[in-house]
């Protein structure tokens, strides 16, 4: 069955015949490993979450191990109870200097805040991290960045409390603080920088996709999707909404292929950052109807306005308080927020865990409310 | 080839390895350019004919061949380019890269060469290629003095290819409608196709290629196995059978008969597969050449129609798990 030279050369060089039959017999174990596969299914355990009607094929489907591994940065999650105020108590902003954003809180509060935030961001580096000279019992100085960028990152906490709760509160009360994002880390893990143009010698739509990048979740979609749309508010939507509309491309009328396969990174990027998949949010027989969405999309459209805000309110502007080695690698850009930055790749941050409760400092940008 | 009984083997006839069949030249000037030796590869028998060459190329398949190489070349080396020539992340990233068509804004205008201008080259030298190589299958068959069958079904196939780069990006006024040229990259294409206009399942034409593709493989394997099945009575010899039906056609027709009612004949069994075949592209392209250009969201377009089914159960997981709502 072989051509002649083969078998000539096989004449002229004897061997082993035993290490074929090892590939042989490991090509067998597979083929027999592939054969039981496809008859009993696959060994783990899988559960499915309906998310839409019957017939729809809407659903979520998960591996049960890891439906029942919650985050595991949970268990390193630090809370204290608030000490309720009494009346005529000395306040942080009167006993200790320079307290800007959070001086109508009590000496206990105050002090137990700065202890909880030093477990959340900087368990190793401990007060010194942001308070250069906490050895020595100084912490009025504003001398290092990292208390300035706290400072802003404790508004900001505020604003998301106040202001979204309709996406940090969506189902029950969760909110967000600081651990939300940081987890233990001086900085958060999954921040962004701007990558794009990814190709060389290329411009346009030639040069800001076809690489498998980070920012394109390893497709060959653009790598520019989470900039273009939460920092320059470009538009997600791309469908017509009557079956035949006048528009020209080239004049910009109408969307083009590239600018999907953009809107299609981006959501690329909302089902890897959440765990999810198209029709946890969208019936994907129709992506654009809002007739025929879940409650989930309504909560991730919010979602999207928050993280534009975030950004553009509150880490944009701090840019220049951060040291180079902060910054990013191709336009020293400061670490933006996306979607990921807070659920990890899951559905709920922290499974849903409450973590404003012990928090009404961070739970306003006004007076907070002991109950 | 104790191991391969002797008048069967996987796919084909028995293994004839002697004098090279160097083919006919009636009038003493065909083979001209035709290469001028041939070999033998029992491993190819395996697969096919034993025989390798001799290949005629001729003036079509020339121009095919440099036209289709420079096209190759030109999307590679931009390729290359876009990794700053490094050949190591050419290699990795080789299943993401892409020669992209222009951007939008330059409409039916010649681009710069890094935005598309390249795409442009190469796409004409592509479309010469692939005509050639279509005139090359027209005028071999012409020269064996057979019908044009293979010509036109290919025809079909270059008219789903028309569509996609020529036809509908002039109709759209822009050649950033055009595929891109990547592994990767020409999927992501087709997937924005079906979700920028708004779910190409509900496009008929889209439905009726399907149909046609599926019921190829359907055909092809059928008949495949039919004849197969059949050779042991001398079906293989399909063209006989045609014109001198035996006892391999009169099961094969019987079977068929019985399990569904209806059978094809030894001959029409190939019209059945060639129309399925051709219609694939046929249909295809006509699906693909009215989107956006005569239909710009398909579902919509299926509710007007009355074709895409409500739901009326609600949205949402809280309303399916235990204990919701």
């Amino acid at each position: 069955m072989f051509p002649k030279w083969f078998t000539e050369w096989n004449s002229k060089n004897p061997t082993n015949i035993y290490g074929p039959a090892i590939v042989v017999g490991a090509a067998g174990s597979a083929v027999f490993a592939a054969a039981l596969l496809v008859s009993f299914g696959q060994p783990f355990a899988t559960d499915s979450m309906q998310t839409g009607p019957r017939g729809t094929g809407m659903h979520v489907a998960k591996y049960v191990t890891d439906i029942n591994t919650p985050d595991p940065t949970i268990e390193d999650y630090y809370t204290d109870e608030p000490y309720i105020p009494e009346e005529g108590e000395e306040l942080a902003g009167d006993i200790y200097e320079n307290v800007q954003v959070l001086g109508d809180l009590t000496d206990a509060n105050f002090n137990r805040l700065m202890n909880a935030m030093t477990q959340w961001v900087a368990p190793d580096e401990g007060c010194a991290y942001c308070h250069s000279g906490a050895d020595e019992g100084i912490y009025a100085d504003d001398d290092l960045y990292t208390k300035v960028v706290a400072r802003n990152m404790i508004q900001m906490t505020q604003s998301i409390n106040e202001n979204w709760v309709g996406h940090v509160q969506a189902n029950q009360e969760v909110g967000v603080n600081c651990y939300t994002c940081h987890r233990g880390e001086a900085v958060p893990s999954e921040v962004w920088f701007r990558i794009d143009p990814v190709n060389e010698n290329a411009q346009g739509w030639s040069a800001n996709q076809n690489r498998a990048t980070t920012l394109s979740q390893f497709t060959s979609l653009p790598s520019d999707a989470l900039y273009q749309y939460l920092i320059e508010y470009e538009t997600i939507g791309v469908h017509d909404l009557e079956s035949r509309v006048a528009g020209s491309i080239a004049e910009g009328e109408v969307a083009s292929i590239q600018q999907t396969e953009r809107t299609y990174s981006f959501m690329n990027y909302f089902s890897n950052s959440l765990g999810v998949n198209c029709v946890f949010c969208h019936n994907s027989r129709a992506f654009y109807d809002p007739g025929q969405v879940t409650p989930q999309w309504a909560t991730a459209s919010l979602g999207i306005s928050m993280a534009q805000e975030i950004n553009a309110d509150w880490i944009l502007p701090i840019k220049d308080v951060l040291p180079d080695h902060r910054l990013g690698p191709l336009y020293a850009d400061a670490p933006k927020a996306a979607c990921k930055t807070c659920h990890k790749g899951y559905q709920k941050p922290m499974g849903g865990l409450n973590v404003i409760a012990d928090w009404p400092e961070l739970a306003t940008t006004g007076t907070p409310v002991y109950e | 080839m104790t191991m391969w009984p002797e008048y069967q083997n996987i796919f084909t006839q028995v293994q004839v390895q002697a004098e090279p069949e160097m083919g006919m030249d009636d009038s003493g000037e065909m083979s001209a350019e035709r290469t001028k030796s041939a070999t033998f590869s029992t491993l190819v028998g395996i697969l096919g004919n034993a025989q390798l060459g001799p290949i005629y190329l001729g003036f079509y398949g020339i121009i095919s061949l440099a036209t289709g190489l420079l096209w190759f070349n030109i999307v590679g080396f931009n390729m290359l380019s876009q990794v700053g020539w490094s050949i190591p992340e050419f290699i990795r990233q080789l299943f993401w890269l892409a020669l992209e068509p222009p951007s939008p804004e330059y409409g039916l205008r010649m681009p710069p060469l890094n935005d598309g201008g390249w795409y442009i080259i190469s796409s004409f030298f592509l479309l010469v290629s692939v005509s050639c190589w279509w005139l090359r299958t027209y005028s071999l068959a012409e020269q064996h003095k057979m019908g044009k069958h293979v010509a036109w079904a290919f025809a079909a196939a270059i008219w789903l290819f028309l569509v996609l780069g020529l036809f509908r990006p002039i109709l759209m006024g822009s050649w950033s409608e055009a595929v891109p040229y990547g592994i990767f990259p020409h999927l992501d294409w087709t997937t924005a196709f079906s979700i920028r206009y708004g779910n190409l399942y509900y496009n008929p034409f889209h439905c009726l290629s399907i149909v046609f593709l599926y019921g190829s493989v359907l055909l092809f394997a059928m008949h495949g196995a039919t004849i197969l099945a059949v050779t042991r009575y001398g079906g293989d010899r399909e063209l006989e059978q045609i014109y001198d039906r035996g006892t391999a056609s009169e099961r094969a027709a019987l079977f068929w008969r019985w399990t569904m009612g209806f059978n094809a004949t030894m001959e029409g069994i190939h019209r059945w597969a060639w129309w399925f075949a051709v219609l694939t592209p046929i249909t295809g392209g006509i699906g693909i050449l009215l989107t956006g250009t005569v239909v710009d969201n398909w579902f919509i377009w299926a509710q007007e129609h009355y074709f895409a089914p409500e739901y009326l159960e609600p949205y949402g997981y809280e309303s399916y798990v235990e204990g919701g709502q």
